[in-house]
């Protein structure tokens, strides 16, 4: 649309030509509406969702007893020691909360920049966001010895002991920025599905679904002036959102950057991190999308081209992050630090080498392939390699925190760090909790924005004008 | 089956009644035959109930049980028996405020004095007598594991008959039936076995009893007793006789395969003495120490000459040394390439040092060598400077060895109709070839008195528990002959009886109190009269208590009550824990001819060397967790043996396939260990400057009834250990199996990694460039932080110096650590997993060559930051700093992060991964410091510089309105330091001995570049070579590592 304008250069249009639409040809809002909306309103939900469902939820039993475990007797469940004191606890905070990048990054700042192809991914996204945080969000309370009383000492609250949390230390920092970062996406996710409520609202056929939709979408009737306080709040919250993307993932960044320790006190992890958390989250929303557009026969919503957006965000973010490990491996030569020379050494032929080898093999090689736009057009290649991403990702997160820690300064405390099978089905519960809260969230909820759907359709080309 | 209707009518019984009615009911109840056969069948022999947690049921059975029991024992009279604090009078007795009792710890034949430290009755902390001279106010790891020893909860609780419960009056009973019965055979069929006996009012006991029955004999036994030394200095002197060095003397000191500084009581003075011409004081006076050694030894790894030999070469090295120094009656033995370039440099030093050297040689040694090592001695007249030599401190010395074959012989041959075992534990501890508990089994009657129901107990009829030394009244004499009468601290927790009332019961006069018997043989002793006499005032004793050295000294003596002469005697002697001018008075010896005629047998093949466990001793303390978990100093194992070896010589036989890689190398292969027809599968585990084809074995290990904590750790060694190979065997075959065994080692790595965390130089390196010790690579910029803090401590700042000069790894520090403080004991898995609790820690790191490295110890506690990166990363505050520059730890705030933990570059955090703490087991409370909190799952801990005595120190100050003094302060460790290698204090106090440490040159922080300025400091090493063997350019001083 807008770029058509000036489209003057014949070989730009072939270019164009070639570049998928973000929606399909022939869609009108009435086609929109059914066709996303029938995803919820249908009273057939398929055996597929069922089995999904129930894979997901058994996932998150697993989880609720190993919290019950962890409560009775104490993290030593875990492998941590001495001197990891921190493993899979902290790798799967990190790596969740990283996941959630790509929601606001989409939600946010790609609507601040009016780039339309985030309309159909975005709802999904968000709330990816949402319970990826959900389930980060559960690690810093949870690897804690006491988390009975971390729930709320770590909080800045009056107290008659005159007590208040240590405001030097990067935990609470952590604290602040999940926190909020947790209520601006729920609010935000929320906003945006208001409008597509009320649709549901008024399409649904059961008096109960009528009655729920009714409710959350707060008596929205679409009225001008509705409309003009959405886009101002929407608005709003999209600029409140926008420096958390990058904020959230430095503060993290912090927990590490902040201390002693080699491999972990180096000032490129900001950047660094946030670029890997983009990087990640995308992989995500790809690791979704894929399934999603075709299981409920979305292709025409979500399109190659935002395949093909996502993943050039995916190659720019993680070469990014491919800048960051040699930009460490440099510094580690350059700074002459025996520290820090010998920790890059650790990661590279110690033994834990095979990990950081797979973790350069993916998020250093691999992406390369997203160079070619053959690979680019290969869904199911697409799908497994946003999955070793994800693992890529994975390992970053191990590689930092594990590597760094277990050869610090005294060759004596030297030691090996093995996760139990607790570590495991914690990690695998929370993929059970986030994967139970997305069935439910594609079954009950839009999980494209109709509306905004709506005004992508050729339709609305005709009234639009610049607001 | 009809258990539970005991119990109904047990219950029965005690219902309705109340009052003075209910206890005469209750006696009712303990004397009916139900009663006594329900207790019958409670205990049966093999009760392993005894040692399980107990289940439920049998819960509700015990309770049965003690409910009514109750009863009966709050009936005994307790007997009067008065013991002497210390320090202060009674009436002083405040709560909260201990009191120090001296005794001293009998342990192998001799005995180190010692001052326990009683809370409200409750004995929690051990620490050497100052005034001792075994002790001079340090302990060694035994000493300070002994608390736990004392409320082991498994510890035998019973006299029990064929495993029914008896009083001991049953067994008084029992043995005066035994000794008339040997009346008419002049106590023919009588026997005694008993550990070396260094207890004067015990020895006295069973000589009276041999008068009585001048067939019976009284065989001693120690598995890892002097043999070798004693038959040695019979060897070369024709009588027994104790070599007593005085090693401050010495300038230059051989240690022929001896670990004078660690091994028995006398390690503790040994070290200190070498300590005082070793420290970063002592200046240009050191010493110099030359180490011919079989398997590294805590005193091999402070040598500065160390000469891995295996042990058949020793022998021919100790001929060539004797023969280039010209001793008479020595021709040289054949010896290795490099022994040879040893001898020349060593024999000059040796010469040139006549009257200042030393030469020593250790107890694995045959009686030959010890000889040749006398001879040495006197050949280059040291004898009378450097050694002396007085008579044993044991009562009778004997050749343990035949005696106890002679006793096998005996008891196969049916000639033996009582054994009455006092104490240690045979059938574990016996070479295997004898057949210790076959023989046993033809004795009619046999009676075992031990601190638990072990593998003896359970092959005898009687058993009698042994109380601890905590709980009795005795006698022990020191290696230097000096006598402490042991006092208890506390009435026997499981109505245990010492060796002397169990003695008692086969006198004439019949059992007596333990207190009446030691008295009266000290009465008899001195001649003084037990009669009160008029009203005498009370002694004044100088004597003070460690950490209360302005302490009002006074003796607990009422001045009204009348005190006999005697009397005055036995107080002072308790009060200063040791009988006055009981010590030795050097002896002349004149060598004899033919010492060193018999030669070692030649070695061949394998050698397989047997020490005692450097934790748990012979096994005496298998079940002592603290000793369990103790990191053994130079292979780090916890809770196993294993069997070392070199790695050089593992290459060879290919174990260790590939690369070994450090990292995982707690899992290790086992091997099958073959001599004849005994086989032993152990794991085998790498020793740097372990000597080649050398393998080293540690007994006390795979102890089959030790107790729930010692029960199945490691492997039992003794399989291989036949009479006539005690100390080595020969020619072992070596079985690679396949198989791997995990152990559990706290320090799995070796080398420095080439960072310069242990500063050394030589002697004449420092003298070169005295500032090497602080010189840097990486240099800190005290502005280069974010929270910039212009506190100036201006009252104390409290400092530590850690002397590495002098420290060899004895661990006495980590044991006195986990008893102050109440550290908990994790268990292998936990170790394993890395989760040991020690709030202080010895890192070891080997430098050099890997088949001889260079060995140092770095004690490492709480490192107390100024610049503390633990503080600003915890999100609630619970570790802050005070006002006097301490890391205090708030548990009661602490989350449990572990963020303070990943942040500290020394990681001498510990976290409670789980609930380590047995809030459960009733022995265990009595036994905890009621000074230090005991922490629960979930918190992170670690040293605190012992902030409960800095408190206890300004209480103490500030009722008397002065400043904390120097030295007033002493933590745990330093308490405990043989070597005084720790010295804490108020840094802020120049004329303090850690703030002038901290100005000497060799004062260094270790990783000071990460800006942390640790309050604890370090001294660096200056090595002491002789330029002979070690030319100055091949100095170790830089720190190569190899691994």
């Amino acid at each position: 649309m807008a770029a058509k304008e000036h489209v003057q250069d014949p070989a730009e249009a072939a270019l164009l030509q070639r570049t998928p639409a973000v929606i399909a040809p022939g869609h009108t809002f009435e086609s929109v509406t059914d066709s996303i909306a029938g995803v919820v309103l249908t009273k057939r939900t398929t055996l597929g969702w069922f089995f999904g469902f129930a894979l997901a939820f058994s996932l998150l039993m697993l989880l609720n007893l190993t919290i019950g475990k962890l409560l009775m007797e104490g993290i030593g469940i875990w492998g941590n020691n001495v001197p990891v004191g921190w493993a899979f606890d902290i790798i799967n905070f990190v790596w969740w909360i990283g996941i959630g990048h790509a929601g606001t990054l989409i939600s946010a700042i790609l609507l601040l920049f009016r780039q339309q192809w985030r309309t159909s991914i975005n709802r999904f996204a968000e709330a990816m966001t949402l319970f990826a945080v959900a389930c980060a969000a559960m690690f810093p309370l949870l690897h804690t010895g006491r988390p009975w009383l971390a729930v709320y000492w770590l909080f800045p609250y009056p107290n008659s002991m005159g007590l208040w949390p240590q405001f030097r230390s990067p935990l609470i920092w952590d604290v602040f920025a999940v926190s909020t970062y947790g209520t601006v996406s729920a609010l935000f996710w929320f906003t945006g599905l208001v409008p597509d409520m009320a649709t549901l609202r008024d399409k649904a056929t059961s008096p109960v679904a009528k009655r729920i939709f009714g409710m959350v979408a707060l008596g929205w009737r679409g009225s001008a002036r509705h409309w003009q306080r959405y886009e101002m709040a929407y608005l709003l919250l999209a600029g409140i959102s926008t420096p958390l993307v990058l904020s959230v993932h430095s503060v993290v960044s912090f927990d590490f950057a902040v201390s002693v320790l080699p491999g972990w006190h180096a000032t490129i992890f900001p950047p660094y991190f946030v670029a890997g958390a983009i990087y990640s989250g995308f992989a995500m929303v790809m690791t979704l999308a894929i399934p999603l557009r075709k299981f409920y026969g979305l292709e025409d919503f979500i399109t190659m081209r935002h395949i093909h957006n996502m993943t050039k965000v995916m190659l720019a973010t993680g070469m990014i992050v491919a800048y960051g490990y040699a930009n460490e491996a440099f510094f580690a030569w350059y700074s002459a630090n025996p520290y820090e020379g010998y920790m890059m050494l650790n990661r590279m032929t110690g033994p834990y080498a095979f990990f950081y080898w797979s973790l350069i093999a993916i998020n250093a090689a691999m992406i390369q392939l997203f160079w070619f736009r053959s690979v680019r057009d290969n869904i199911p290649l697409l799908f497994v390699l946003s999955l070793l991403v994800n693992v890529g990702m994975w390992l970053e997160r191990f590689i930092i925190i594990v590597t760094s820690l277990h050869r610090d300064f005294l060759p004596s405390s030297w030691d090996m760090y093995a996760p139990t099978r607790w570590d495991f089905a914690m990690f695998a519960g929370t993929i059970g909790l986030f994967f139970s809260l997305f069935f439910l969230f594609v079954r009950f909820v839009p999980a494209i924005a109709i509306f905004e759907m709506r005004t992508i359709v050729p339709e609305a080309k005709l009234k639009e004008h610049h607001g | 089956m009809n258990q539970s209707n005991d119990i109904e009518a047990l219950r029965a019984r005690l219902d309705g009644t109340r009052g003075r009615e209910y206890w005469r009911s209750l006696e009712a109840v303990a004397e009916t035959p139900e009663f006594k056969e329900f207790l019958h069948r409670e205990f049966p022999s093999n009760a392993s109930e005894w040692l399980d947690p107990v289940g439920r049921r049998s819960f509700l059975k015990l309770m049965g049980a003690s409910l009514s029991l109750a009863g009966v024992s709050a009936c005994t009279r307790q007997p009067i028996e008065e013991i002497v604090p210390y320090v202060r009078q009674p009436e002083e007795l405040v709560p909260g405020k201990p009191l120090f009792y001296a005794t001293a710890m009998p342990f192998a034949g001799s005995a180190l004095g010692l001052l326990v430290e009683s809370h409200e009755g409750r004995p929690t902390k051990i620490e050497g007598n100052p005034d001792h001279p075994s002790s001079r106010g340090a302990t060694d790891i035994y000493a300070q594991a002994a608390i736990l020893g004392l409320y082991d909860p498994d510890r035998s609780q019973t006299t029990t008959n064929l495993g029914e419960i008896k009083p001991f009056s049953a067994f008084v009973e029992a043995a005066r039936a035994v000794v008339s019965g040997q009346g008419s055979k002049q106590g023919g069929g009588l026997r005694i076995l008993s550990e070396t006996v260094a207890s004067p009012t015990l020895a006295a006991q069973i000589e009276a009893l041999l008068k009585r029955f001048p067939a019976a004999k009284w065989v001693q036994w120690e598995p890892v007793g002097r043999h070798n030394a004693r038959e040695g200095s019979r060897l070369a002197f024709g009588e027994y006789v104790e070599p007593q060095y005085a090693i401050e003397k010495a300038d230059v000191i051989l240690s022929l395969d001896s670990d004078f500084m660690c091994a028995g009581p006398a390690g503790v003075r040994h070290s200190r003495a070498f300590a005082s011409r070793r420290r970063a004081e002592t200046g240009t006076a050191r010493n110099r120490l030359y180490a011919v050694e079989s398997t590294p030894t805590n005193t091999g790894t402070r040598a500065d000459h160390r000469l891995p030999l295996k042990p058949s070469e020793i022998d021919g090295f100790a001929r060539a040394l004797a023969a280039q120094l010209g001793v008479e009656g020595v021709t040289a033995g054949t010896v290795s390439d490099a022994a040879r370039k040893w001898l020349g440099p060593l024999a000059k030093d040796l010469q040139g040092a006549r009257g200042r050297g030393v030469v020593i040689v250790g107890e694995g040694q045959p009686a030959a060598v010890h000889a040749i090592g006398h001879a040495i001695n006197a050949a280059l007249g040291n004898v009378g400077e450097t050694v002396t030599y007085t008579q044993t401190p044991e009562a009778a010395p004997s050749d343990q060895r035949a005696g106890l074959r002679e006793l096998v012989g005996e008891m196969n041959a049916g000639k033996v109709d009582f054994l009455l075992v006092l104490g240690g534990n045979p059938v574990y501890t016996a070479p295997s070839d004898l057949q210790f508990g076959a023989a046993l089994h033809k004795v009619k009657l046999r009676a075992h008195v031990g601190l638990y129901e072990d593998e003896t107990a359970a092959l005898c009829q009687w058993h009698i528990p042994e109380a601890h030394f905590l709980e009795m009244w005795g006698d022990a004499r020191s290696d230097d002959g000096t006598v402490t009468i042991v006092q208890p601290l506390i009435a026997p927790l499981y109505n245990g009886k010492s060796l002397v009332e169990v003695m008692a019961a086969f006198s004439e006069a019949g059992a007596r109190a333990g207190y009446d018997l030691v008295r009266e043989h000290w009465a008899a002793q001195t001649g003084l009269s037990t009669e009160a006499v008029a009203p005498a005032p009370a002694p004044q004793p100088a004597a003070t208590a460690p950490g209360a050295p302005a302490a009002p000294a006074g003796v607990a003596a009422a001045p009204s009550q009348p005190l006999s002469p005697f009397d005055r005697e036995w107080r002072r002697w308790l009060h200063d824990g040791l009988v006055p001018n009981t010590a030795f008075a050097p002896k002349p010896v004149t060598l004899q001819a033919g010492f060193a005629k018999a030669a070692a047998p030649a070695g061949q093949g394998l050698e397989v060397v047997f020490r005692p466990d450097p934790s748990v001793y012979d096994g005496r303390f298998a079940n002592n967790g603290w000793l369990q978990e103790l990191p053994k100093a130079l292979t780090k194992l916890t809770w196993d043996n294993a069997a070392l070896i070199a790695p050089a010589t593992a290459d060879r036989l290919g174990l260790f396939k590939g690369e070994a890689d450090e990292a995982f190398a707690s899992k290790a292969p086992v091997v099958e260990l073959k001599k004849g027809d005994r086989t032993l599968r152990v794991p085998v585990w790498l020793v740097p400057g372990q000597a080649p084809d050398t393998l080293t074995l540690h007994l006390g290990y795979g102890r089959e009834r030790a107790g729930r904590t010692g029960t199945g750790t490691g492997f039992n060694v003794n399989v291989l250990r036949t009479w006539d190979s005690q100390d080595v065997v020969n020619g072992v075959e070596l079985v690679a199996t396949g198989d791997t065994y995990q152990l559990a080692s706290t320090q799995d790595h070796w080398s420095l990694e080439g960072r310069n965390l242990v500063r050394v130089a030589t002697a004449a390196e420092f003298a070169a460039d005295p500032g090497f010790a602080d010189k840097r690579e990486l240099v800190a910029d005290r502005a280069l932080t974010m929270y910039k803090s212009d506190w100036k401590y201006e009252g104390y700042a409290w400092g530590m110096a850690i002397d590495q000069n002098v420290c060899n790894g004895c661990n006495a520090c980590v044991v006195a650590c986990q008893a102050e403080n109440n550290v908990p004991v994790v268990g292998k898995s936990q170790v394993l997993n890395g989760r040991e609790m020690h709030w202080l820690r010895v890192d070891r790191y080997f430098t050099g060559e890997l088949d001889n490295p260079d060995t140092y110890h770095q004690p490492m506690p709480c490192q107390q930051c100024e610049g503390a990166p633990c503080e600003v990363v915890c999100p609630v505050a619970a570790t802050t700093h005070s006002d006097e520059g301490l890391n205090d730890m708030v548990y009661n705030r602490c989350v449990g992060t572990r963020y303070c933990s990943n942040n500290c570059p020394y990681k001498v955090r510990r976290f409670n991964f789980l609930l380590y703490q047995d809030f459960d087991t009733p022995s265990l409370k009595l036994m905890r410091n009621p000074d230090v909190t005991v922490r629960s799952r979930g918190v992170m801990e670690k040293c605190t510089y012992c902030v409960q005595r800095i408190n206890q120190a300004r209480v103490t100050a500030k009722l008397d309105d002065r400043q904390i003094r120097d030295g007033e302060v002493v933590t745990a460790c330093q308490a405990a330091c043989p070597t005084d290698a720790i010295v804490f204090g108020n840094i802020n106090d120049p004329e303090s001995r850690v703030a002038k440490l901290k100005k000497s040159p060799l004062n260094y922080a270790l990783l000071a570049e990460l800006n942390t300025r640790p309050r604890t400091t370090y001294m660096a090493v200056v090595r002491n070579p002789n330029v002979e063997l070690e030319p100055p350019s091949a100095s170790h001083a830089e720190g190569e590592e190899g691994h």
